[in-house]
């Protein structure tokens, strides 16, 4: 049996309504929008599934951690519900365009946690999307990680995974313990059971601060020694679509073609 | 900042050629590099780079770093991780650009990490504030919803580029440069990774991230069985097919072909959305086209809003009756 980390993060739902989506230019923050709630970012909880995969075909103990504020345990609870053993909330909030603040508490809380083979995370956080997390607890830790991957399999104390390349795959083999990250086609995440929700409001979920870890933030310093964001806007991108009639669905199309023709893009 | 100096490119190779995305990183480069008074250098990892060495310099390059190791023409993360981070160690330069690629999206968070820098993903505008002479990031966030202009304080200023967001510069051989070899301390045979084997889709026809036209199916199209229309009409435009995640997930055709901003980005003449919703993660990789034309039968279908021409229609009616027009207008 091994012995598996999963980093999952909440997140604003990324497919809400694109008219939800305001921001206040004053603070450069998104507002959140009422009555939506937050989710897990999706590949997050694809990787919570890559991990049941691999417990269901060789067993493993699997531990879910998120750093974020007290509600993020939310996100540990739905984690365990889908059938994961142990979360732990670290409780800080952190700017999410900085990855190496998160990944640095999140190698930390690694490290208290103290047995892991295999640690899991998403390609990317789908808010701030920035890819890094994995990669940099895995520099962090001095192990092997392999990013966007569509399949894990455990092979005794090695992994063969297959590493997603812009026009098809490779295998790739390597040793435990490793950081993989996890894209979309690993496949849809199991939607939690009802049993497994009502076992998971039963859990005790350990909420850890910073000093329980040994983060010594001064040591790393603040955000804003590294990155600062200037502004945040939504783009401009309405077009002033034509849209094309037509008797029937068939005559419209007819007219579309030759209205492209007359616009010079056919 | 004093000690660091300079634009470093992180360049890519097919078949012994600079990719279009190296092109454009050199693009941006030479701007920046203008801007700060300073020098552009380009990274070259593989043998046989002496006509990628000459490719470069046309394209705005002053000096040309060689990691001249036929190991490193099969690219390896960790190697090329760790070639990056020795030569950024020892030229320290005040910018350090790569492609949003899977070269870039592998070692970029990777070097990083090694350096202790802010790195900023997925760039689709970089500048120098004339001030401070500090490099203004603007990249895409929350799926594409917004858009966050960031600096970074740390040095090397650490970005990798959006495929397709820059342009590159006219080629021009007059250009000069020099070439510097950089010794190579990699042993792939000692690095953790092994690779097994690399298996890669045959692309048939046109390229689908080159194509002038593209014709894209969304969830709407229903099955495998029906992109066969969606592939009728790009052979007539020369073009390609593309998809939105939907019929990825589904297995309807392959992943590869998925647009977006886990997918690829294209930028045609003319992009064709037909049975596709337009959510802003779909509409990232297909925004920089000339001009969108969407098929949809929903009114209120958010595709409308990025489209410059639209039919509401049941695609199955409506596509049969385009290609034949297509067809006579094509000739
Ligand atoms: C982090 C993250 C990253 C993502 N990355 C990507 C990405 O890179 N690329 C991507 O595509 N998606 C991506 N997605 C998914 C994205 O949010 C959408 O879920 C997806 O794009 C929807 O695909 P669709 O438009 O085909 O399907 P739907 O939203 O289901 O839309 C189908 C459309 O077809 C229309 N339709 C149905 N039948 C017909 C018919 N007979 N004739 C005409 N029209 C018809 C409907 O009106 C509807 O508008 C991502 C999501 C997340 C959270």
């Amino acid at each position: 049996m091994i012995n598996i980390i999963v980093c999952v993060k909440q997140i604003l739902d990324p497919e809400m309504p694109p008219g939800k989506f305001k921001i206040d230019p004053e603070s450069n923050k998104v507002i959140p929008p009422e009555g939506i709630p937050l989710v897990v970012s999706p590949f997050d909880e694809q990787a919570v599934e890559a991990a049941l995969r691999i417990k269901e075909q060789c067993g493993a103990k699997i531990t879910v951690v998120t750093v974020g504020e007290s509600s993020a345990v939310n996100a540990v609870k739905h984690s365990l519900a889908m059938g994961a053993d142990e979360g732990i909330v670290v409780e800080h909030i952190i700017e999410g365009y900085d990855s190496l603040l998160t990944a640095y508490i999140l190698t930390k809380a690694i490290e208290e946690i103290v047995a892991y083979d295999l640690i899991i995370c998403g390609r990317e956080a789908a808010d701030w999307g920035s890819g890094q997390v994995g990669s940099i607890i895995a520099e962090s830790l001095g192990i092997p990680v392999v990013a966007r991957t569509r399949k894990i399999e455990v092979m005794d104390s090695r992994l063969k995974v297959e590493h997603i390349i812009e026009d098809g795959d490779e295998s790739l083999e390597l040793p435990m313990p490793a950081v993989i990250t996890v894209s979309y086609e690993i496949g849809q995440a199991r939607i939690p059971t009802g049993w497994g929700v009502i076992s998971a409001a039963r859990k005790k979920i350990p909420s850890w601060s910073l000093e329980d870890i040994g983060v010594d933030l001064s040591q790393i310093g603040d955000t804003s020694s590294r990155i600062k964001l200037l502004k945040l806007f939504t783009p401009t991108r309405e077009r002033g679509c034509q849209i094309i009639e037509g008797k029937t669905a068939a005559e419209a199309a007819a007219n579309l073609a030759l209205r492209l023709r007359e616009a010079k893009v056919i | 900042m004093a000690e660091y100096k300079g634009v470093l490119i992180c360049g890519e190779l097919i078949e012994g050629r600079l990719t279009g995305i190296s092109k454009e990183l050199l693009g941006i480069g030479r701007k920046l590099a203008d801007d700060l008074g300073e020098e552009l250098s380009i990274l070259l990892m593989g043998s046989d780079l002496s006509n990628a060495a000459r490719e470069a310099i046309a394209c705005g390059a002053n000096k040309v770093y060689i990691a001249a190791q036929p190991l490193l023409d099969n690219y390896h993360c960790d190697a090329c991780t760790e070639v990056a981070t020795n030569l950024c160690r020892e030229i320290a330069p005040s910018v350090f650009l790569l492609g949003q690629t899977d070269m870039g999206r592998d070692i970029a968070p990777r070097i990083a990490a090694r350096l202790k820098v802010a790195l900023a993903v997925d760039c689709v505008e970089l500048r120098i504030e004339p001030d401070t002479k500090l490099l203004i990031q603007t990249r895409p966030v929350y799926g594409g919803n917004a858009l966050a202009e960031v600096v970074s304080v740390t040095h090397p200023q650490m970005a990798t580029v959006r495929a397709k967001s820059m342009s590159p510069l006219e080629p021009d051989e007059s250009r000069q440069g020099e070439s510097i070899p950089v010794k190579v301390e990699v042993d792939i045979e000692t690095m953790k990774i092994k690779l097994v084997e690399r298996i890669k889709q045959p692309i048939e026809g046109v390229k689908l991230e080159d194509a002038d036209a593209v014709v894209a199916g969304g969830a709407g199209i229903g099955s495998a069985g029906n992109f066969a229309m969606l592939e009728e009409l790009a052979k007539l435009l020369k073009g390609a097919v593309g998809a939105s995640r939907v019929p990825c997930q589904e297995g309807w055709v392959s992943q590869s072909i998925e647009i977006g901003q886990t997918g690829k980005i294209v930028t045609p003449n003319i992009y064709i959305a037909i049975g596709i919703s337009g959510a802003v993660q779909h509409i990232a990789g297909c925004l920089g086209s000339k001009c969108i034309v969407a098929v949809n039968k929903d009114p209120d279908a958010n595709i409308f809003k990025v489209a410059d021409f639209g039919i509401v229609a049941d695609y199955k009616e409506a596509l049969p009756a385009f290609t034949e027009k297509c067809k006579e207008i094509i000739g």
